[in-house]
């Protein structure tokens, strides 16, 4: 059922072309398995390299990305790292999504778990894809040796070509390739050093631009298959409501409709166009039961979440007796309350699944950020085995954390495609999209500082309510303990803090709540740097160097801070309205900070005139994509601290589309962001895509306090009076 | 039955005249360059070119288009198009699902502003990314129309 039709260059991340033709026979090691893949005759029939790895004979090299694409560069990033040490010629160089149905017949040890979240798509496979490109270059020279008759010694490798210097030849890759990949390697070849990169680290053109140019790249919402209905969802308005009854007499006089499908908390309208459907869904009469939830408000919510901060605690972090310091005589306290709200994914694809049912297979199209959890939950759907589960993922429509598995919109279009018999394309409209998303968590946390007679911080303590993520979709509940998301960014804080005492009180409503771009630094990176803000005004310093002082430990941070204030102009003198502020966190394996610098006018318009990123990720893949997730986490990031809320009325979200959940656009984009990388080396290579988030709204509000004197502790801005005399 | 002329090819169809301009488009023609964001022509990745304008086909009737439709199929062959180019340059899209909207909005922007300033820009390219490519689209929307005044025919 390969009926998506392609044009050619639409065959980057096709992922069809081993669709379910390999049967592995020898599960390979998701590590080093770089020894060719063997079917259970001992044959080889892809001419694969590796399961990442094949090379044709025209020399195109084909790279298998096991994480998904949804602007993040890493399919060009792991790209580039299986060319450094296959020293191929990169301009012949392509990718395609790895097959999750190939890694679920592998038991998963094939490409590991193919999951691109947070932050980790290149960090969970650099080492894989390495040691591809290493070993495939390994036995490629092997097999020019042995063709040649010579010592693999004298054998080089050089854009793409294997060489015997003494007798002048040389042989394409390509050429080579048949032979190559029935080498056996007796070791794993090591893979380079840093020191000797020629691709790795340049600025990099992405492989995905020019299909994102002229409308040939395919995403979810463009899969098309033969003889599909299409689907338009509408569900509860109160999360954990139902449906009660459907009065569908408006549907009579709409051509095309199919039918008209009620699932428990949904209805759907089945036609033969998508629009005939939405026209349908938006003639029908629905009554909705509201689940006992129809009382709970924004005010509510907000009041209960700082109530809950004089609750007990689970104890997330303690070190010495801070409550004892705080307590102590003669103790300077400083002490603050932060807040932030309910954020919507809003990627700019709505939610969107296109299945085809037969009783022994069943094919997926869909923008995931986790195919092998799509390939799990619709075989359980369906009552089929993983392995009769084809997942075509396409390029992603934009994913932030919302296409990380909770794929609600898959299990409506399986219910639908059962129902209907035939294969269906559900799509989201804008309104469904956002208020039936599972948003980022509301939060509260209460900070406290006991400092010396110099001002240095003696006792940190930060109370934290917060949503859990691991318990997301499961109503409203409290539970004293802790998760790692809850406290990135404030448990164990960089900062030289003797005693810390750090408590959580996992609080979630009826609003299911999920992983946000940024997850727990996103909002923890506001409260705690803006915090530590008011803490060096409290303390008399200079922000900078007040944080400075306290990251003894940290060469890394320290090196971020300083660049950052060596890049942004920190300490030139601004005029009255103006002001610059900073912020610094560790997210994601990385250090990341910023310097905003705004201003604001008497009557209280804010503009944000500059803004420098400084990123320590330890090694840089390609700087052209980092400095592109730097620049758009500051706009996801300015959205979210201007204007970012989804309000709760009558149990219901509000905001359901662009008009009332207010989007940074050009007009409002800084006219200079300035990114630095400065990886500082080492074992480790940092996240990219969501250390960015977290250092904006704190570097932002604390420009607003240097240039008004008012301090901004909760989130969205748009409801604080930045004014000035 | 309604005419529509996409891309210098007409079409008759068989479609009510108030489906919207965008599921003729992608569903009945089968070109899916063209994006759905929101419905309510608030975001732009709808955006197709009518004679020349921009407009957000989300919210157009099909029926009431009577001139020239360009999608960004239809833009140019091999991305000859000097917008197209300069985002090649830029290395503009992230994940590029806005960029056909953000492409052929910035085309329809130079056609009448050749030189167009900051200004113009901010007033003119009103669709949505939520990746955040405004800095590149900027720099790419200039570059544009540097190619465009030094003769790179649209």
């Amino acid at each position: 059922m390969n009926a998506i039709s392609l044009s050619r260059r639409a065959l980057v991340f096709s992922g069809l072309s081993v669709t379910g033709a390999l049967v592995i026979g020898v599960p390979m090691q998701a590590k080093a398995g770089m020894q060719p893949p063997v079917m259970a005759d001992g044959t080889n029939p892809a001419k694969e390299m590796t399961a990442f790895l094949v090379i044709e004979p025209d020399n195109t090299v084909t790279v298998r990305v096991p994480h998904a694409e949804m602007g993040q560069g890493t399919s060009t990033a792991l790209a580039m790292l299986v060319a450094e040490e296959l020293a191929c010629d990169w301009a012949k160089v392509r990718v395609e999504y790895a097959s999750a149905n190939r890694n679920s017949q592998a038991g998963g040890n094939l490409y590991g778990r193919m999951q691109t979240v947070g932050s980790s798509g290149l960090r969970t496979s650099v080492s894989m894809m390495q040691q591809a490109g290493a070993s495939a270059r390994e036995r490629l020279r092997l097999a020019a040796a042995e063709q040649w008759k010579i010592d693999p010694a004298d054998c080089s490798v050089a854009a793409g070509k294997c060489v015997h210097k003494a007798s002048n030849r040389s042989l394409d890759y390509g050429a080579l390739a048949a032979a190559a990949a029935a080498v056996q390697l007796s070791a794993e070849p090591a893979i380079k050093t840093p020191d000797k990169y020629q691709l790795v680290g340049k600025w990099t053109p992405r492989l995905d631009t020019a299909a994102k140019l002229d409308g040939s790249a395919k995403f979810g919402l463009d899969a098309q298959v033969p003889g599909m209905v299409y689907a338009a969802v509408w569900s509860a308005p109160v999360f954990g409501g139902s449906l009660k009854s459907v009065d569908d007499v408006g549907l009579k006089d709409i051509r095309g409709i199919v039918g008209v499908v009620k699932l428990k908390d949904a209805v759907v309208v089945v036609a033969d166009r998508y629009w005939r459907a939405k026209k349908g869904l938006d003639a029908l009469k629905i009554e909705w039961d509201d689940g006992g939830y129809g009382a709970v408000d924004s005010e509510t919510l907000a009041a209960d979440y700082r109530a809950a901060l004089d609750k007990p605690m689970g104890s997330a972090e303690k070190k010495g007796d801070a409550q004892a310091v705080l307590q102590g005589p003669g103790a300077k306290v400083v002490e603050a309350v932060y807040e932030a709200p309910l954020l919507s994914h809003s990627p700019m694809e709505p939610m969107n699944c296109t299945v085809a049912l037969t009783p022994d297979r069943a094919d997926v199209w869909i923008s995931t950020q986790a195919p092998m959890a799509v390939l799990q939950q619709a075989a359980k759907e369906i009552g089929l085995k993983p392995e009769q589960v084809y997942v075509h993922n396409a390029f992603v429509g934009g994913g932030f954390g919302r296409r990380g598995g909770a794929h609600d919109e898959l299990i409506q279009a399986i219910a639908v495609a059962k129902q209907v018999g035939k294969p269906v394309k559900l799509i989201w409209s804008r309104e469904q999209d956002m208020r039936r998303d599972r948003y980022r968590p509301q939060a509260a946390v209460r900070f406290r500082t006991a400092l010396d007679e110099a001002g240095k911080p003696q006792a940190f303590q930060a109370q934290i309510a917060v949503g859990s993520l691991l318990r997301g979709g499961n109503g409203p509940q409290e539970l004293p303990a802790s998760e790692p998301m809850a406290t990135e960014c404030i448990q164990n804080s960089f900062y030289a803090f003797p005693a810390r005492d750090v408590g959580v009180l996992l609080k979630n409503s009826h609003v299911p709540v999920s992983f946000w771009r940024g997850v727990g630094s996103s909002q923890n990176g506001f409260f705690m740097e803006g915090f530590m803000d008011e803490v060096a005004y409290a303390a008399g310093q200079d922000p900078y160097k007040y944080r400075r002082a306290l990251l003894t430990d940290r060469p890394d941070a320290l090196g971020v801070i300083d660049a950052l204030a060596k890049h942004s102009d920190w300490g030139q003198p601004l005029p009255k309205g103006r002001g610059r502020g900073i912020a610094i966190i560790e997210a994601y394996g990385s250090v990341s900070g910023q310097v905003v610098e705004v201003t604001v006018s008497k009557d209280g318009k804010l503009k944000v005139d500059r803004v420098t990123c400084v990123l320590d990720p330890y090694h840089v893949a390609n700087p052209n994509t980092v400095e592109q997730q730097m620049e758009g986490a500051v706009i996801m990031g300015m959205t979210a601290a201007l204007w970012g809320e989804i309000n709760i009325k009558n149990g219901a979200p509000v905001e359901g589309n662009f008009n009332t959940y207010r989007m940074a656009r050009m007009v409002e984009t800084p006219p200079r962001i300035d990114v630095h990388l400065v990886p500082s080396g080492g074992p480790k290579w940092g996240g990219v895509g969501e250390p960015g988030l977290g250092p904006f709204a704190p570097a932002l509000t604390s420009a607003i306090y240097a240039a008004t004197g008012k301090r901004v502790r909760r989130l969205p801005l748009k409801h604080a009076d930045l004014s000035w005399a | 039955m309604i005419t529509l002329t996409v891309n210098g090819k007409r079409h008759e169809l068989d479609v009510e005249p108030d489906a919207p301009l965008l599921w003729v488009i992608r569903d009945e023609l089968g070109l899916t360059g063209t994006k759905f964001g929101c419905g309510i022509a608030q975001c732009g990745a709808c955006t197709v070119q009518v004679d020349g304008r921009p407009v957000r086909s989300c919210v157009t009737p099909a029926g009431s288009v009577k001139g020239q439709i360009i999608t960004i199929e239809g833009l140019s062959s091999d991305l000859k198009h000097p917008v197209q180019q300069a985002w090649l340059a830029e290395d503009v899209p992230q994940c590029g699902y806005c960029q056909s909207g953000q492409i052929l909005a910035a085309a329809a922007l130079l056609a009448t502003t050749p030189n167009p300033t900051d200004a113009d820009i901010d007033a003119k390219m009103t669709n949505i990314c939520r990746c955040g490519t405004y800095p590149r689209i900027r720099k790419a929307v200039h570059r544009a129309a540097a190619a465009m005044a030094k003769g790179v025919k649209a």
